[in-house]
């Protein structure tokens, strides 16, 4: 294997005359491995999943083909459909579907078997991880009631022993650098920063998650791309009694299973939060650096004070997520500065996260909303956070409101006063998702919801994260 | 029976038309897209696009030989228009290039030069313009005046459906070349063959013998390819005509969604009259459907709306008036149920806000409505043989409804936020298509002497499980083991003047034909086996793989042996079948008739949950009992009921089409367009086959019934739930829901039933 082989179903490919910005998915059809399909080629339907090893453990992940650039791959492992059955005997996960009538008219169907096929290898079909792993995967046909029943067999069926299984079992050995035509992977952050001073003009790709789709649609980038995604430092994620220090690259499915049960907000968003395949690349560095205004994340730091960590050729430094965001995709990030992590305090108080799409899942936000509310003993506000999404060109604190809870009693009077408050404190625009007067109507509306939902089931009293949590769950 | 393609589609060996492997490389196109809605073509300058390498051609509407037009029945639709831009994003010029990444980055260099020309981009700025394709259609059935006038209660109202995206998995695509024998081979993902081979020999100027189309599977259909694949496959070949190489389109998701038309939105306005008892007495209907640019199927799809508004329900006198829009849009087209769930909601909204005015639950004036057998429909046709009556009850009593609608009650009285509303709702859809002479199928079989079977037939794949059910049919007739029976891509060379796999008659249609062409076989074979086995042909019958005297089962020879007798005694083992829908008859100007050979029903119960602080609504439960008459392939037909009840759950919320005011799609992607995911469907998902008491009538193949369309229209008994959940957040009265009910229009709905709507 040379430094531009990557392993496709546990073969050496080189990938040394390919174009680092071409989609996986093209290049396997091109190839006329056609089993994984293209739906859509935005990252949004599921149809081009394949199986992609993550050295650390090692496990495998569901991503999307369409969304992963070559460039990307040199030294990895992917697994595609054509990779399951041997010879003429189906892998498990196709007979189930095969025995429940889980494909219609096929189309969908490889992505869905590739879908179910890492989530069985990886022991995450228990419980309601039937729905999250092909929550990503879009079907037309079926209605989907016989793929749910094929994934809810295979969970109660071992592990099937395939190529899959056997690589889970093999070393977890990090990936070396790569390069690829001007599509760099350095693995150390200096290295990262250095590339980038010698090619000012470069584009950073973390997940690419959102690169990906302008890749996906022929856009190129002029000076070439340096690729986050091997940096062991961007990947740790620390969990404190204070705070938790979560790496640029941490893909928000880790952030999912690992940070689950740390921020109330965060359990309510993630569930809703992208498929299962964009969550499995997507990282919280990726949104702040590419500050798309739909990032149903940047509320939460609003709301939480999170705090980000930047670096550049200069060294390091500091930067309150309040006023990172300056504008439509402008951050006070300077280019060639990296985000290298995250800083999430854990608060008392109560806190809650909530998000209204015309689609609940995998849909990008009407309104996404996360609250913190801290009260005294005397049950007067002591502190209120109020961050929106939705509602203007960056997600937004309301401060005006903020400061008119400050000091009063929790009451139906302050409640309302807030949220007719809120209710006027925005103007956002009308477009094909929502009206504006929806828009204005939710954002106090959801607050209303936070107040009946967490603060008075909570008792209305000063409590901490942990007891809001416990409160929820005995709701 | 599973799904004859199954092991391909699991492991991913099932090829559709884009993955066939051809030797030499297949040219691409992409469009020039208009940036206005309705425009004057001034010019296009192609020069510095042809200028860049791999761009063999730019085609423009000169490039056409023949007839420059695609409509299926006006001849209202160019293939490339000469001098209108008639809607935002139409195709001006297509790039013809080495791979599709050279031939877009060409179509940006195009230069075109447009003149803004006013664009109505509304069903409503087309009636102000008075803009419409074709005359009104009006079914008229008894004294409606009269009726209304005498009525104890009148209610008028409107009500708007809107558009829906297919979606199809698969994008359209089509590729050609010409043969060294100079005939153009297609292959095409699409439903109708022969009237796409049609249409690329008229626009190459072509007779129809120089032209094969084919149709390997596609992934996804639902309507949208029924005429629509038609452009795509002239136009690859056209370019393989003009360049000589084979040329192809896939379309990318966005163009395909851009490009092609949707469901038709609907504005229904009516009058209604009842009786104290929610006895429906007379309506008064006006449709409009937003046709787009173009006619293509429209004037079907509006007839279908006008006669399914009635839905399970009797209207002793009634008026439906319909006309279609002519608007700056994309032309809309088929798509599963062809105007009936259109027609067939405002028809539910109608029964409910006779329920509500009266202060009566819905389902009561539901079943005091139904058809009693041998009433007349407006448009003439008895209904007779109906199931609505048993089905409705047996859904009723599966999914414990009755109680249900108390519990429903005590929970909105304790809940002050959240609402629970809970339906049933019948579906009665007519099966065949309106238009008589595309009632007709065909079929060739050959049986080959080592006991295998070709089975060609026309109805096109594309995943409704047509092809199963096929071999089902011949399976059967022949006696056979379904593993000697493979389905041949469906190819206008082996059976010609076919109808589009649509109207849901793909079944019985075709399943005819192939039981024709087998039963003629079987007939040359027993008397083979009559000869072998000195007995009487007629007491030859054929099962477990062979042909045995029917009073001694012991006397047999086994379908091998026979087939290779029969070859040995130079009897023909190759076979046409054909089949004509009998009873059928339609009067196109009067609009009366039987245009139904009979009618599929179900029923659905739908429970839901909504927030009344964001409109946002949860689908408790779902049980559906739907008639399929005798199964040909049960697994097949439950796979139709629920995803066809998706797909309309899809319609009806969180589907939504969304046009800017320049006319531009702004929904063009699973971005922005949502159809539902598994998320979105409940765990308690019931279906059950509706249990018969007695076969149907009508004599469908097998005692089958078609079930392609009828399910979708289950999914109306969604929208009632929501409806009446909405209906609890206010003080009675009617609940005024736009369709989709996305949560912003359920939200509005709350908020104007609680009296403070929001502005």
């Amino acid at each position: 294997m040379d430094d531009t082989t990557f392993l496709l179903n546990g073969e050496p490919r080189s990938l040394a005359a390919a174009d680092p910005n071409q989609s996986l998915l093209r290049w396997l059809r091109g190839l006329r491995l056609t089993g994984t399909k293209e739906g859509c080629g935005d990252g949004d339907c599921g149809a081009c999943t394949v199986a992609l090893l993550e050295p650390a453990g090692p496990h495998w992940r569901a991503v999307n083909a369409c969304l992963l650039p070559l460039g990307a791959l040199p030294g990895r492992e992917v697994w595609t459909v054509e990779g399951l059955a041997s010879g003429d005997r189906l892998h498990p996960v196709q007979q189930a579907l095969v025995d429940t009538a889980g494909s219609q008219c096929g189309y969908c169907t490889p992505g869905f078997v590739m879908s179910l096929a890492v989530a069985h290898a990886e022991g995450e079909l228990a419980g309601h991880g039937c729905d999250a792993a092909i929550e990503g995967n879009l079907c037309r046909c079926t209605g989907y009631r016989p793929i749910r029943k094929a994934a809810q067999r295979l969970a109660a069926e071992p592990v099937a022993e395939d190529g899959l299984a056997r690589r889970r079992q093999g070393p977890a050995a990090p990936l070396a650098g790569a390069c690829l035509g001007a599509f760099e992977s350095p693995t150390t952050l200096a290295d990262a920063l250095a590339a980038k001073v010698a090619r000012p003009q470069a584009q950073w790709i973390a997940g690419a998650t959102d690169v990906g789709v302008a890749l996906s649609r022929g856009e190129r980038p002029a000076g070439g791309s340096i690729a986050l995604d091997r940096i062991a430092e961007l990947q740790v994620l620390e969990i404190g009694a204070d705070a938790v220090r979560i790496g640029a690259g941490v893909p928000l499915a880790r952030l999912e299973r690992e940070l689950a049960g740390v921020f109330p907000a965060l359990d309510d968003l993630l569930p809703w939060f992208a498929a299962r395949q964009v969550k499995n690349r997507a990282t919280l560095g990726g949104n702040l650096g590419s500050a798309s205004p739909i990032g149903d994340l940047l509320p939460w730091l609003l709301a939480l004070d999170a705090v980000i960590e930047l670096a550049g050729p200069g060294g390091r430094r500091v930067q309150p997520a309040d006023g990172y965001i300056l504008g439509y995709r402008k951050t006070a990030r300077q280019d060639e500065e990296l985000v290298v992590a995250v800083r999430v305090p854990r608060h008392g108080g109560i806190e809650a996260g909530y998000k209204v799409a015309k689609r609940q899942a995998d849909d990008i936000s009407i309104v996404a909303a996360v609250y913190r509310i801290e009260l005294d003993d005397a049950r007067r506000v002591r502190l209120a956070r109020l961050a929106y999404g939705g509602v203007a060109a960056t997600p937004v604190r309301a401060r005006a409101v903020e400061d008119l809870l400050l000091g009063r009693e929790w009451n139906a009077d302050t409640i309302e006063t807030a949220a007719q408050s809120l209710e006027a404190a925005f103007t956002p625009l009308d477009d094909h998702r929502a009206s504006a007067a929806y828009r204005r109507a939710l954002c106090g509306e959801l607050f209303r919801r936070f107040a009946e939902e967490r603060v008075q089931r909570a008792g209305g009293a000063f409590l901490s994260a942990k007891d809001a949590k416990n409160a929820k769950e005995a709701s | 029976m599973k799904h004859e393609s199954a092991r391909g589609h699991v492991t991913g060996s099932a090829i559709y038309t884009d993955e066939q492997r051809v030797p030499e490389r297949v040219l691409r196109l992409y469009p020039v897209q208009a940036k206005l809605a309705h425009a004057r073509i001034l010019g296009i300058d192609a020069s510095a696009a042809l200028a860049m390498p791999g761009v063999l051609h730019v085609l423009t509407a000169r490039d056409v030989p023949g007839v420059n037009d695609t409509g299926p029945i006006l001849h209202d639709e160019p293939l490339i228009p000469a001098d209108e831009v008639s809607y935002h994003g139409q195709a001006l010029a297509w790039v013809v290039a080495e791979d599709e990444e050279i031939a877009r980055r060409a179509a940006a260099r195009v230069r075109v030069e447009l003149e803004p020309l006013p664009a109505i981009l509304s069903i409503d700025a087309a009636i102000a313009a008075q803009r419409f394709h074709l005359p009104p259609s009006r079914i008229v059935h008894g004294d409606v005046d009269a009726a209304l006038s005498a009525a104890p209660h009148r209610l008028s109202g409107e009500v708007r459906s809107g558009a829906q995206d297919h979606f199809y998995l698969e994008t359209h695509s089509s590729w050609a070349y010409v043969d060294v024998d100079g005939l153009v081979q297609v292959t095409s993902s699409t439903q109708h063959p022969s009237e796409t081979q049609a249409t690329v020999a008229h626009v190459l100027g072509l007779p129809a013998n120089r032209v094969v189309c084919r149709c390997l599977r596609m992934g996804g259909g639902f309507g949208g390819k029924e005429t629509q694949a038609n452009a795509f496959a002239a136009l690859a070949a056209l370019a393989a005509t003009l360049t000589g190489r084979p040329a192809g389109i896939q379309l990318p998701r966005s163009l395909d969604m851009q490009l092609t038309g949707k469901r038709h939105p609907f504005l229904g306005r009516f009058e209604v009259g009842f009786d104290d008892d929610g006895r429906l007495l007379g309506l008064r209907a006006d449709l409009v459907s937003d046709g787009g640019w173009s006619c293509d199927l429209s004037p079907p799809v509006l007839l279908r709306a006008l006669v399914h508004i009635d839905n399970a329900y009797h209207y002793p006198a009634a008026e439906i008036t319909g006309r279609i829009a002519k608007t700056h849009l994309p032309s809309n087209t088929a798509f599963r149920g062809f105007g009936g769930p259109q027609g067939m909601l405002i028809g539910e909204e109608i029964l409910d806000r006779v329920a509500r005015h009266l202060g009566l639950p819905p389902h009561l004036v539901r079943e005091r409505n139904f058809y009693a057998e041998g009433q007349l429909t407006p448009y003439g046709q008895p209904v007779d043989d109906s199931e609505i009556r048993p089905v409705w009850d047996e859904v009723r009593r599966l999914a414990g409804f009755d109680m249900r609608w108390t519990e429903r009650a005590a929970f909105n009285a304790a809940s002050t936020d959240r609402k629970r509303g809970l339906a049933i709702t019948p579906v009665k859809f007519g099966i065949s298509f309106n238009k008589t002479e595309y009632n007709q199928a065909g079929a060739l079989v050959h049986l080959y002497t080592d006991g295998s079977v070709q089975l060609n037939h026309g109805g096109t794949e594309m995943g409704q499980g047509l092809h199963t059910k096929m071999i089902v049919v011949a399976a059967r007739s022949l006696g056979i083991d379904p593993a000697r029976i493979r389905v041949m891509p469906t190819a206008t060379d082996k059976v010609p003047n076919t109808s589009a796999t649509a109207a849901s008659s793909g079944a019985d249609m075709n399943g005819q034909a192939v039981r024709a062409a087998c039963e003629t076989l079987k007939a040359r074979l027993a008397d083979v086996a009559a000869a072998r086995l000195a007995c009487a042909a007629t007491d030859i019958e054929f099962a477990d793989d062979q042909a045995r005297f029917a009073g001694d089962p012991a006397r047999a020879i086994g379908f091998v042996d026979l087939v290779r007798a029969a070859y040995a005694a130079r009897v023909s083992l190759s076979a046409t079948g054909y089949y004509r829908t009998p009873v059928i008859h339609w009067d196109p100007v009067a609009l009366r008739g039987h245009p139904f050979y009979y009618f599929a029903y179900g029923a659905a119960v739908a429970e839901v949950e909504v927030d009344g602080r964001t409109g946002v609504h949860r689908l408790l439960r779902v049980d559906i009992v739907h008639d399929v008459g005798h199964s040909l392939a049960e697994a097949i037909d439950l796979g139709q009921i629920e995803g066809g009840f998706v797909q309309g759950l899809g319609w009806l919320s969180c589907e939504e089409v969304v046009h800017g005011q320049d006319g531009r799609l702004l929904t063009d992607a699973p971005s922005t367009y949502k159809i539902p995911t598994v998320k979105d469907v409940p765990e308690a998902f019931s279906v059950h086959l509706h249990e018969r008491t007695k076969a149907p009538r009508a004599q469908v193949i097998g005692g089958s019934k078609a079930v392609g369309e009828p399910p979708l229209m289950l999914a109306l008994a969604v929208r009632e739930a929501l409806r009446d959940a909405v209906a609890a957040f206010g003080q009675g009265g009617a609940v005024e829901l736009a369709s989709p009910a996305t949560p912003e229009a359920i939200y509005r709905a709350i908020r104007q039933a609680q009296g403070r709507p929001l502005s």
